[in-house]
């Protein structure tokens, strides 16, 4: 393979990477704690939407829709039930308990739909090929998709009152909530859109790779690597993060073997965090 | 019955060892590990690997296994030694998801996800299964009794002292004129070096070592051993490594009652448990049955004894 052709596939993997990413810090903005449920909970989107396009008949937009509702339902509901309570304790506590609610949700997944790979009912089209380079025109779909929900995103933190109210506690949780924001309310919606956007992210990357209880985990890695390396809690730092890890990740397997793509991630945690410990953006949210 | 109840033995044997790193670094030193996970399999693979090519006996390779194990804590410490809580727990669950990964990709080396089997030990056909069994559940728990004691000794120690002072306030530690990069790397590569016993001990028990053997799950059943028992103290590790093994059991044994559910469904539903009790745990107990105990000093009227 090509180094230019790893530099494609890199972006267009970074951009399916950054929605999950995104979700992440999304919720880590203004929760403050690592929410390691994020796993299990954009597999639960993938199902969703896998239901849509399969059981229903949806095509891939309308699906993706389904999923984001569903993980952001998931996510937001298991945050209120489990994880609230805990925060209480200290983000250390919540954050062991989102490990168990990960192992819990993945086994709820695995009762209901069993541990065999489902497929989508998308149409397949041949690689495009230009200039030597193939392109596979779903990746180029999922990366426009992802574009999209990126887009959505900005603007409902730039443009709308909730984006302003998430901005607000992300920025100073106790002076946001004298002035009359309501922190349960405000993690409702932080976690329904950040766990909306890691289903949607759960979705392509099932679209991409395969669809089982374990489709969330195997890029959990991933994810930290993008949200850390960005800045945890960094709405920008979340996409600069996921490109850089999606093209590191596709450029380490012109080396190394593939299996190994997602250590990438792990030791460029490691090297970020030597020189910058806070991440390359910093934790500012926004 | 008796050789089940021996094995059930070894096994909390060594989740109790597993869970006594863990509160040397996370308890007194306040560093949560989540990659205890990546220590017991480089223990397991360690001994194993040792055992199988270079005959080393089980002393040897469990040596060979802790030194290994707490080369990799030291190298883990020095690396996140400036990383607080959120960033230590990503850091140290990454860290054993790429031991998973090498394991299952290294196969000149761990023969991949196929594993390893066949890995001596001592009275391994020599004796009957019976007699394997309750030996090596005396192994486990003489070696558990020594660490127990050792680790109590240090926990009461001026070290321990000033472990839980870094856990409290790094900064105070600092200024008392300790070097806590050196006391940092010390628990951690102390804490790794039984959690690489207790792979090797693992490794000797059952024979076989496989990738699967040590995921995240691993982790979370210490975690909760630890949780139920009590951070901070040495005994809960041991209260909590047993109720750990009872729970899996009680659970297999209540999963088989089930019926018109699939092998799979059970297992998902056993798993499933296990996470939901740690949930409930750390909502309804979350010091444990065993709290830590802080000493306070007599002169201090501020009258706080429990923390």
């Amino acid at each position: 393979m090509s180094f230019l052709q790893a530099l494609v596939n890199g972006a267009l993997a970074g951009a399916v990477l950054a929605l999950p990413a995104l979700g992440f810090n999304t919720v880590y903005a203004v929760l403050r704690f690592p929410n390691f449920a994020i796993a299990s909970i954009a597999t639960a989107g993938a199902y969703a939407g896998w239901i849509a396009n399969v059981l229903w008949g949806w095509p891939a937009p309308p699906a993706l829709l389904v999923a984001f509702v569903a993980a952001g339902a998931v996510g937001a509901t298991t945050d209120a039930l489990a994880l609230r309570p805990l925060r209480l304790r200290g983000p250390l506590t919540a954050a062991i308990g989102s490990v168990a609610l990960d192992l819990l949700l993945q086994n709820a997944l695995r009762f209901g739909f069993g541990n065999d790979p489902r497929g989508y009912d998308l149409p397949v089209f041949r690689d495009w090929r230009l200039a030597g380079i193939s392109i596979g025109p779903q990746e180029v779909e999922d990366a426009g998709l992802a574009f999209i929900t990126m887009t959505a995103l900005f603007l409902l933190l730039r443009f709308t009152r909730i984006g302003k109210t998430m901005r607000a506690v992300a920025d100073n949780a106790s002076l946001a909530e004298s002035k009359g924001i309501d922190p349960a309310r405000v993690a409702w919606i932080a976690n329904g859109v950040g766990f909306g956007l890691a289903g949607i992210g759960g979705t392509l990357v099932a679209l991409d790779t395969s669809l089982d209880p374990l489709t969330g985990f195997r890029v959990l890695l991933s994810i930290f690597a993008a949200a850390v390396v960005g800045g945890l809690g960094s709405i920008p730092g979340a996409i600069a993060g996921a490109f850089m890890i999606g093209i590191g990740e596709e450029l380490s397997t012109l080396a190394l073997a593939p299996t190994y793509r997602t250590a990438i991630g792990f030791l460029a945690i490691l090297v970020v965090l030597s020189f910058r410990p806070r991440g390359l953006l910093g934790e500012r949210a926004y | 019955m008796l050789d089940y109840l021996a094995s059930l033995a070894v096994f909390a044997g060594i989740y109790a060892l597993l869970g006594l790193g863990l509160n040397l670094v996370w308890g007194l030193g306040g560093m949560v590990n989540l990659g205890l996970a990546g220590f017991f399999a480089i223990g397991a693979y360690a001994s194993a690997l040792s055992a199988l090519h270079l005959h080393f006996p089980l002393v040897a390779a469990s040596f060979f296994a802790m030194l290994l194990a707490a080369a990799a804590g030291a190298l883990l410490a020095v690396v996140t030694a400036r990383l607080k809580g959120d960033y230590l727990a990503i850091v140290t669950l990454g860290f054993a998801e790429v031991i998973q990964l090498i394991a299952g990709n290294e196969i000149w080396l761990t023969n991949g996800t196929d594993g390893l089997s066949a890995i001596p030990a001592p009275g391994r056909g020599t004796l009957s299964p019976l007699a394997f069994d309750l030996s090596s559940a005396g192994i486990v728990w003489l070696v558990l009794a020594a660490i127990a004691a050792a680790f109590g000794r240090l926990s009461a120690a001026p070290y321990g002292r000033v472990l839980r002072a870094i856990r409290e306030d790094e900064m105070v530690a600092r200024i008392a004129g300790k070097n806590v990069l050196s006391f940092k790397i010390g628990a951690f590569s102390a804490s790794a070096a039984v959690m690489g016993l207790a792979g090797s001990l693992y490794a000797a028990y059952d024979g076989y070592v496989a990738p699967d053997s040590f995921d995240v799950l691993v982790t979370l059943l210490v975690v909760l051993a630890l949780t139920a028992g009590g951070v901070g103290r040495m005994q809960g590790a041991l209260v909590g490594a047993v109720l750990v093994v009872v729970l899996t059991e009680g659970t297999r044994f209540f999963g088989g009652l089930l019926p018109g559910l699939s092998a799979l469904q059970v297992a998902s539903l056993r798993q499933g448990v296990i996470g939901l009790f740690l949930l409930l745990l750390l909502r309804v107990k979350p010091d444990g049955l065993l709290p830590e105990r802080i000493r306070v000093h007599p002169l201090d009227d501020e009258g706080e004894t429990t923390r």
